[in-house]
């Protein structure tokens, strides 16, 4: 896509501020790229592990983490974070391994009910959508909405479509979807305006269990089509809409 | 043992502290929306920071005591009785059985905390029993429910007991209209104009506000409306909406999102303002981040030298 994709990071560029008393806001990069994602998802590991870290939460370009105000104040939260980036460089992004989460979806009108508006709307067929939304491999780039509700981008640029006019008060859980440049599995019932193509079996979040989530910021993810027999072989519910 | 729930009451959650370290998977941590109310009902009882309590939204509830116990009510006067006879906030009081506990309805502030001695006995989901309804966790059952007629809340029964009460000078003043803030995140993208807007305006509180967020309503805050790659969201985050009317985002916010925000209330700014009703009037007052940092070391100091 673009050079930015090319060049390796800095990790000098990430600057850091304030937001409040507990609080700092790393910023790696003014615009999107799975190199800048890279760097977020390692950095994000290494403060997890930093004694005195309460939370941190990677998005596209930044990372906000908070601490524990009784350890840190702010200039010590500062050092404490610069001399970890200090310590690090491209070469820890490469070791690192990128996980790959294979997500089967059962693409059908009848759990997918934007398949043939969304294919009216790319000039292509239904067979071409689901081809197409399951052969590419998505980056997680963020987590929000609802827990669990990762933004996987990008989608290839002939599927980009609006999101929906008037969002549904119901969306099932499982359901696969699609808005602009970014594709999502909704992990329980939650109103929703993207464009639902299909649904998974598989759980996206599970709070008893230690998996808890199933995709993390920074993970690589692909769809895998089944059918119907195999939807409901895995678990897979047909309750409508 | 336990307190029987005779009366649910409007809004009665279970909170600790909150669900820390799941932020990254979306998770938002709920806790107490009055953090130094419900700080000062654990130190009362000398319990643990952490120890499960009821956040008792504007009130309604009655309670029946199963076994002894000593409690501690803290925060917003709800005009509580024991056994029919006025109780004030701010100290701990001796529970007999069949001692009947109610708070009826706000006097001054909107959200009262019951500390228990040795706390709730609730079993938590990810780490926290911090009752978050959007997220379906926490709570009693662990899904996120709030408290209902004829629920058990499980304490551990005791007849030891201690006459404590909060010194004044750390009681908070629930009437103050100055909401304390930092500048941050967005703040330096606004024109001179939008700066002179939000703190030279006073703003009221909106009937849409909950313990996601405050809704405010006052002269809009213009902005330059391009919106943001989004981004996590710290507590009290004051988001500027496309209308310019601020949000400030409290305990069960969302993680990350797209508005400009245009700094953060401070932890004892947000307490103070979760106790405000709609129709309320607040206005921001700017501290540096190192006054930040010294009203919470302050408070966090009162509370330790509690004897």
């Amino acid at each position: 896509m673009s050079q930015a994709e090319q060049q390796p990071f800095e990790f000098g560029q990430i600057t850091i501020e304030m937001v409040n008393e507990q609080s700092c806001l790393l910023r790696f990069a003014d615009h999107i790229d799975d190199t800048v994602a890279d760097a977020i998802g390692l950095v994000t590991l290494r403060l997890r592990d930093l004694d005195g870290i309460i939370d941190t939460i990677p998005s596209y370009t930044s990372l906000l983490v908070t601490f524990a105000i009784e350890q840190y104040d702010q200039v010590a939260i500062c050092q404490q974070i610069q001399s970890l980036l200090n310590n690090l460089d491209m070469a820890d992004i490469k070791s690192r391994v990128s996980r790959e989460i294979v997500i089967p979806v059962y693409y059908a009108e009848e759990v997918g009910p934007d398949l043939q508006e969304v294919a009216d709307h790319c000039g292509m067929t239904v067979e071409e959508v689901i081809q197409l939304h399951s052969q590419t491999t998505y980056r997680a780039y963020a987590i929000g909405f609802t827990p669990g509700f990762a933004f996987l981008g990008n989608t290839p640029e002939v599927l980009h479509v609006p999101r929906k006019n008037t969002p549904r008060l119901k969306v099932p859980t499982g359901s696969v979807a699609i808005a602009e440049r970014q594709t999502a599995v909704y992990p329980g019932v939650s109103p929703g305006g993207w464009q639902i193509l299909g649904r998974t079996p598989t759980p996206l979040v599970d709070w008893q269990s230690d998996s808890l989530a199933l995709i993390e910021v920074g993970d690589n993810v692909r769809f895998e089509a089944i059918s119907q027999a195999e939807f409901i072989a895995q678990g897979g519910q047909l309750d409508g809409f | 043992m336990a307190f029987n729930v005779i009366k649910s009451g409007v809004l009665t959650l279970v909170q600790d502290l909150g669900r820390h370290g799941y932020q990254h998977l979306g998770v938002t941590t709920g806790g107490p929306m009055d953090e130094f109310a419900f700080r000062w009902g654990n130190a009362l009882l000398s319990n643990h920071a952490n120890a499960a309590q009821l956040e008792i939204t504007f009130g309604m509830l009655t309670l029946e005591a199963q076994a002894p116990t000593s409690i501690a009510i803290t925060g917003a006067d709800l005009g509580a009785t024991l056994n029919n006879k006025a109780i004030l906030p701010w100290q701990t009081y001796a529970i007999k059985k069949g001692d009947v506990l109610t708070f009826n309805q706000p006097k001054l502030g909107l959200r009262a905390y019951l500390a228990v001695k040795g706390g709730l006995q609730i079993t938590p989901v990810l780490g926290s029993v911090a009752t978050v309804m959007r997220e379906a966790l926490g709570g009693l059952s662990g899904k996120g429910e709030k408290i209902q007629k004829g629920d058990i809340l499980p304490f551990v029964a005791t007849t030891e007991h201690q006459q404590r009460i909060t010194p004044r000078l750390a009681i908070p003043n629930y009437e103050q209209q100055n909401i304390p803030m930092v500048m941050s995140y967005q703040f330096t993208t606004l024109s001179g104009l939008d700066r002179a807007r939000l703190f030279c305006n006073e703003y009221a509180v909106t009937a849409a506000s909950d313990r996601m967020g405050y809704r405010l309503s006052g002269e809009a805050i213009q902005g330059d409306k391009k919106g943001i790659i989004s981004e996590g969201i710290a507590y009290g985050s004051i988001q500027l909406p496309n209308d310019g009317q601020p949000i400030v985002l409290l305990r069960d916010r969302q993680t990350i999102g797209g508005y400009p925000k245009m700094g953060c209330v401070t932890s004892f700014g947000g307490g103070l303002l979760a106790q405000k009703k709609p129709g309320d009037m607040i206005n921001f007052q700017c501290l540096s981040l190192n006054q930040a940092e010294q009203e919470r070391t302050r408070k966090m100091t009162q509370l330790s030298q509690l004897r």
